[in-house]
Parts: C-alpha cells; structure tokens; sequence
C-alpha cells in the first residue's frame, strides 16, 4: 500500500495519557505506515473545532468524554461534505462493541495493541461512514440520553446548537427549524426523531411544533374559532406564541402547573 | 502501609452497651410484658392496669440486666457464643429469682415461686437473644456484599482498563511513575479482597482513599483537583474497611468523569468527642451526568453502618443542584468489638 502523503490524524481522548500512547504506537509504526498527528483533542467539541480549523483524514476517538462523546461526534462528521474517517477507541463497552461488530465498523480496545492499530489505519481508507441511525442508537444507550448538540449547516459551515438552549423546533415545509433565545437555526432532521430522540426535554404542542418543557411559560385561549390552533403558548425569553393543538391542550397545561 | 490493626468487626452476642442495643431490649421485654398483661387478664378493660403491675416487677429486673451486661460485655464476649448465651439466660433467671426471693421475704403474703419468675425470665432472655441473632443473619450477607461491590468497582472495567492504559502510556517515558501506579494498583486489589469482617484503622483507610485518587489523578489529569481536611483525629480509631474509598470512588464518576472542566473532590475528616465524621463532596454538573447508576455501594456502606454500629452511625446525603455530599458519623470506638 503506498500512499502520496501520510494520513493526517487527529487523537481524541479525555484523558491525556490515553493519547500520548497512542501517539507513541503511532510513532511504532511510523515506518510501516507513515502518518501525521495534527492535533489532540479532550473531547467531540474541542475536535470538531480542530477539524473546522484543518483538513483531518483519521479521527481516533474514544467513546466515552465529557462534553461531547465520541458517538456524537462521529454523526456530526457524518454530515460533512468529505467526512474524515472515525475510529472508535473504548476501554470497555459492550454494547457499543456488539453494535460495531454487527456492523462492521472498526474499533480498538484499550489498551491498544500496535497491531490493531496498523491494520485498523490500513484499511480505513476504503471503510463506509457510520449510519447515522445506527450511531443515534448507540448514542442513546450509552449516555441514556440523546446528543447535547445539534448540527446546522450555514453555508458549508457546521454550527454547533446546543440542545440545552434550544426553546423550541418548528417544521415548516421542508425544513425543521430550532430556536434559541438569540436567534433560529436550520436543521437536518425530521421532528419524530427529534421528539423521540428529546423526549425528556421537549414535548410536542402541535403537529408541527416541540417545545421545551422548561420554557413554557403560560398559556393563552385563542380568540374565537381558529383552525390553527386550538390555544397559545408563552416562552420564556421570546415573545412568539406557539400553537397548541386541542390534544395537546391538557397534557402542555398540566406540565405548567406541575412545576 | 502502617501496621494494621485488625479486629473482629461483630460478635453474634449483641452489643450490651449500643444504645440501638439497649433500646431493642427495652421495647423488646416491654412488648412481652403487654402480650403477657393481655393473656392474663379476662377483659380488654383490666388490660392497662394489668400491664401497669407487671411493669412493677419487669422494669428493675430488665434495668439491673441491662446495667449488669453492659458491664460483663467484654467478659461474655470472650466466651464461646453457646456458653455466652447461656451465660445471659442464667443471668436473667438468677436476677429474676432473686428479685423474686427478695421481694417475697418482704411481703410474706405473696403467693408463687421464685422459680416460676426466673423461667419466665429466662424464656424473655432467650426471646431477645433469638432476635439479635436472627437480625445479625440478616446483615451478615452485607459482609460479603461489601468486598462483591468492592471487587465489582474496582474490575468496573473503565476504570481497570484505562488505568492500564495510562500505565502503558507512562512505562516509556517515565517508568518510576508507571511503577508507583502500578503498586497503587496492586493495593487497592488486596484492599478489596480483605476480609471485610474485620475493622481497619482510620489511617490505613485514609492511604488506601489517596491512592485511589492519585491513579485516577493521573487519568484525568488536570482535571481532578482533590482536597483533604483532615483535622485532629485519633489515625487509629477502627473503622470497617472499604467505607472511604467507595464514596470517593462515587464521586469520582458522578462528580468529575463527566464534566469536561473537571472539578475538586472534598474530604473532610473530623472528630467531635466521641463522634467521628467524615464528609465527602463532590460537584455535580447539572443535567450533564453519568447514566444514573445503582446505588449499591451506598446501600451497602449504610447497610454494614447499622451491623457494625446500630443506630449509633448515620449515613446522610444533601443533593443540590451543583454539589453532591455524604456525610457518616461513627462512634469513635477506641475498644474493637
């Protein structure tokens, strides 16, 4: 196998002895299979910041980190015009070794033997992205919730919205649109992913609308007969309405006066 | 490590002068006496008044047993637990006959024997020692329980796998470190594998606490800060093992795994007179956390606290939004038993 350049590599670990070993390995191997390491990274924020700022072919990136794990950021660069290539490193997960054994993704167990390495890099030039769906799944079960970002592109730029800010998802047409207090974004995604996906956080006032249990903050009768909607709901921090369905009516209401 | 000092954590005879103990007896006895008062009298009516006498006889007999064992608990305990037992029981039915005898020499009067009081006594006796045997059954399970969930934290393979990992990383370039991991490594195994019938000295589960730390300090670098206030405390008060380091471990993976800042784990340890506290705080991230996970090293820690201590040790959490603590008072026990 002969390359033009060397793999350009950016190493993905929270804890840093787990990437100066595997800067060491990389170095092993340097001869057999050269590579270049472009940049380390604590966390999925922090090398999605990395790969905005150069171009990356491989991401070693272990599963579990704070902030952003590794299953999230492998589906954010999934939604990459020219994706890098992700390769998995876990000290142990079950499930998520099972779901890529069944799927054939690759994956090194720590701690990692420079064997793997080489054959994981060897092959990963011809590998297929990740199914999204599946990563989603995996996600899910690993933290017990869903992803703490979502991706929009701008331009063919990646923005990072955070779930936590978001108030509320709106579908219009085509597009799903997220809000936050500063300002909207578009997404890539369909809503009945999204509510199943945030159940915990959003629920849905209309066909076309999920909410943010936290920002709800009152609610409004409609005048008179409106085909839109059977009432309004108050945000807190913007002053749009949003719709409310007559099924949803009770459920939402409930919520506000729970709290 | 320093010498270690191992006791017997638990005897099956209970512990006479544990004010868990003694209340036990007290509602114990008196709830005979009542049952008793209730088969004696023919209408519900006379039942108060009846218990009332009983009372009269029961309580200074049960009072001069409960002072004469607490005195002799050392003494009993030095037996084998069948000849201790019966120890007791004669110790009842002889007071109980005394008193009998006594009481009889100054109301000529009273009709029964003295050797109906002390059987009658000793039947109680045997009532109360069944109970603190059965209840001794009951939490030994806890025992074996407590070096499961420690073997089972410290095989939890995240933490035994990066822990290798880190070594790997660190035998090239610094071996001394990788050495000195290592052993930490070593020791908290072997701490998981004592016998955890047997106490520790505070000290001893004060070094086994720090070097959990230092290998997960060097894991996560930066990232964990740790704070020790230990204030002036007997080193060698015995505690049971594995208490510390399993909370600290706790904290760890709740408090500082899954922020990406980190954050600073606080260990106090204090001792008011007789009491010693020990309070462990962590940082919680908001909604950011770890999967919630089950709660059996706490269950288990609170679980030996009432086995070793009765209702003389306490286990208590304040959860607020940004900080996790849990505070354990113990009686400071200079004496195994």
């Amino acid at each position: 196998m002969s390359q033009a350049s060397p793999l350009k590599i950016l190493l993905v670990d929270d804890e840093p002895l787990a990437r100066e070993r595997l800067r060491t390995l990389l170095g092993d191997i340097s001869i057999q299979f050269p590579t270049e390491v472009v940049g380390e990274a604590g966390n999925g924020l922090a090398a999605l910041a990395c790969i905005r700022e150069q171009a990356v072919d491989v991401v070693l990136a272990d599963i579990r980190m704070p902030g952003m794990d590794g299953i999230e950021l492998a589906g954010h660069l999934g939604a990459f015009e020219k994706p890098p290539a992700v390769i998995f490193t876990t000290a142990y997960d079950n499930y998520a070794v099972q779901a890529f054994d069944l799927n054939a993704l690759d994956y090194l167990l720590k701690p990692v033997r420079t064997q793997r390495l080489l054959t994981a890099l060897q092959k990963v030039r011809g590998a297929t992205p990740a199914d999204p769906a599946l990563l989603a799944g995996i996600g899910r079960e690993i933290r017990g919730c869903g992803r703490t970002h979502l991706s929009s592109h701008e331009r063919g730029r990646l923005m990072l919205v955070p779930v936590a800010e978001v108030l509320y998802f709106k579908a219009d047409l085509k597009y799903v649109t997220a809000r936050t207090v500063e300002r909207e974004f578009l997404l890539d995604e369909a809503l009945t992913h999204l509510e199943t996906e945030f159940a915990e956080r959003f629920i849905r006032l209309h066909r076309a609308v999920l909410v943010a249990k936290s920002a709800l903050a009152g609610f409004e009768k409609a005048a008179g007969d409106d085909a839109e909607a059977y009432g309004w709901a108050l945000l807190r921090g913007v002053p749009e309405k949003l719709p409310v369905s007559r099924r949803q009516w009770a459920p939402a209401k409930a919520l506000v006066k729970g709290a | 490590m320093a010498s270690i000092r191992h006791f017997p954590a638990t005897h099956p005879l209970p512990d006479w002068r544990n004010f868990g103990v003694m209340l036990r007896v007290l509602l114990g006895i008196n709830a005979l006496a009542l049952l008793a008062a209730l088969i004696l009298t023919p209408d519900l009516a006379g039942w108060p008044g009846r218990y009332v006498e009983l009372a009269a006889v029961v309580e200074p007999w049960l009072l001069l047993c409960l002072g004469l064992l607490a005195i002799l608990r050392d003494a009993l305990w030095r037996l084998p637990l069948r000849i201790g037992q019966g120890a007791v029981l004669l110790l009842a039915g002889g007071l109980a006959f005394g008193l009998y005898a006594y009481w009889q020499s100054l109301l000529p009067g009273d009709a029964g024997s003295a050797w109906r009081s002390a059987l009658l006594a000793m039947a109680a006796a045997a009532i109360m020692l069944g109970y603190f045997e059965l209840r001794n059954a009951a939490f030994s399970p806890a025992q074996s329980e407590a070096r499961l969930a420690a073997l089972n934290a410290r095989i939890r393979p995240h933490f035994l796998f990066n822990s290798l990992n880190a070594v790997l990383s660190l035998i090239r370039a610094r071996p001394q470190q990788a050495e000195a991991a290592l052993e930490s490594l070593s020791d908290l195994f072997r701490a998981a594998m004592r016998d955890p019938g047997e106490l520790v000295s505070l000290a001893d589960e004060i070094d086994l606490g720090r070097q959990y730390l230092e290998l997960e300090a060097l894991r996560l670098g930066e990232r964990l800060t740790v704070d020790w206030q230990i204030s002036a405390v007997a080193m060698d008060i015995p505690i049971p093992p594995l208490m510390l380091q399993p909370l600290l471990e706790n904290a760890v993976y709740h408090g500082i795994e899954p922020a990406a800042e980190g954050g600073a784990v606080r260990i106090s340890i204090a001792q008011h007179g007789d009491e010693l506290r020990i309070a462990i705080a962590n940082p919680t991230c908001g909604g950011v956390q770890h999967a919630p996970g089950n709660q059996i090293a706490l269950a288990n820690i609170r679980e030996r606290l009432a086995l070793y201590y009765d209702l003389e040790a306490r286990l208590d959490i304040e959860a607020t939004d940004n900080r996790y603590e849990v505070r354990i008072v113990l009686p400071c026990r200079k004496q195994a038993r």
